[in-house]
């Protein structure tokens, strides 16, 4: 597990490679097999998962040990973190809508889509209950993104590939096949773990 | 008889898990025994239950356009409920579980149902789609537990009751209780409900 006494390398490389966020960990599977038919769309929602991910580590890690923490609310913070990240992808949108015309056509879209991504609330939480200082939980968001971003766009060829196949089963055909590539995936990144003695 | 199909339609015909692919993280992450998957099973069925509940009771005073976040704060509250619960009764269980236990508040079938059932329906209905729902995945997560801890571990074991126990002789498969077998059983277990359930 991830904890303050890590550099900054094994941090990341703890949470792109060896606890890979989908592959290992099982979080953010909805986006995961839904958004994944192609590469291009898959990377445009890496890319919204890094940005939105980062920003609520980054705010509910302030609020936890500035509000929550002193006003000793501990018993607040699953609702506090998911109305805070719910409200603040609204905001995020609201404002790309207006000011970043061109970033919100790249990945504007999949913003509400994040809202319900459970790997969002997840890591807020985990770098909680890790008691990581405030950078090195940014590095542990950012690394848990860049896997979730690497997973999926790894996935995504797989599956462009698949759709063409003909061989599969008929009941295979769909999630069960994609479930089974997933697993397959999953063993090749099994293959990380114990490196770097983590 | 709507009565009986309002509680019935979620566990084979909808099923959350095998045919809607919600609450799929879950249900993944914390079967590799089926003692926890029963655990998380308790829980969920606990907070869809009561949630449904309240959400149809409070259905005719919510204005429209802010009910997401009204569900939210009121699934969220049952959330931290079940997470003191569990963390005061068993702690053996509550470490097991993890995260996974203040997530189930971003599970997307308790969500689901508060707004595509119970915030149309009257309570006892609401009620019983929630159970209907909740076992539904319990079916789901104890039968995916189960394969995972049999072939795993040569074990199937819930709240300390020993039902199978294949013995020394019995090699197991490790595979089956890290993260590829989770991915691998529900792959078989979709496939098995298409051809044999699906109507």
């Amino acid at each position: 597990m991830v904890s303050n006494e890590l550099t900054w390398y094994m941090i990341l490389m703890s949470s792109i490679l060896i606890n890979n966020i989908v592959l290992i960990r099982f979080l953010a599977l909805c986006s995961f097999f839904g958004v994944s038919n192609e590469i291009e769309t898959s990377i445009g929602m890496g890319m919204a998962v890094i940005f939105v991910m980062t920003l609520a580590s980054a705010s509910t890690w302030i609020l936890w040990y500035a509000l929550l923490l002193p006003l000793h609310l501990e018993y607040l913070r699953t609702a506090v973190f998911i109305l805070v990240i719910a409200g603040l992808v609204q905001f995020v949108e609201m404002y790309m809508k207006k000011a970043l015309k061109s970033l919100y056509n790249a990945m504007g879209i999949y913003l509400p889509l994040i809202t319900t991504n459970c790997a969002v609330l997840a890591i807020a939480l985990l770098n909680i209950d890790y008691g990581l200082g405030f950078v090195n939980s940014i590095i542990y968001t950012v690394g848990v993104a860049l896997g979730y971003t690497l997973a999926i766009i790894l996935f995504a060829g797989i599956k462009e590939r698949l759709a063409l196949s003909t061989a599969i089963p008929t009941p295979f055909r769909g999630h069960p096949i994609a479930f089974i590539t997933a697993s397959l995936m999953s063993l090749a990144f099994l293959g990380f773990s114990h490196l770097f003695g983590l | 008889m709507s009565l009986w199909k309002d509680f019935t339609t979620g566990i084979i015909k909808e099923n959350p898990v095998i045919v809607l692919m919600i609450g799929l993280c879950p249900a993944l992450a914390v079967s590799s025994s089926a003692n926890d998957a029963f655990g998380m099973s308790i829980a969920v069925i606990a907070v869809l239950l009561a949630s449904n509940v309240i959400v149809s009771l409070i259905r005719h005073h919510v204005p429209d356009s802010i009910r997401i976040p009204i569900f939210i704060v009121i699934i969220s509250t049952f959330v931290t409920a079940v997470d003191y619960i569990i963390h005061a009764f068993d702690m053996e269980l509550y470490a097991s579980l993890g995260v996974f236990i203040p997530l189930i508040v971003v599970n997307c079938i308790i969500l689901g149902r508060a707004e595509a059932f119970a915030y149309k329906n009257n309570v006892l209905s609401s009620a019983l789609d929630g159970l209907g729902m909740a076992f539904g995945f319990m079916l789901t997560m104890v039968i995916l537990g189960g394969i995972r801890e049999i072939i795993g571990n040569g074990t199937f074991t819930i709240l300390n009751y020993q039902f199978i126990n294949l013995g020394q002789g019995y090699n197991p498969a490790l595979v089956f209780i890290m993260p590829p077998g989770a991915f691998l059983t529900i792959a078989f277990m979709m496939a098995a409900h298409r051809k044999w359930l699906k109507k």
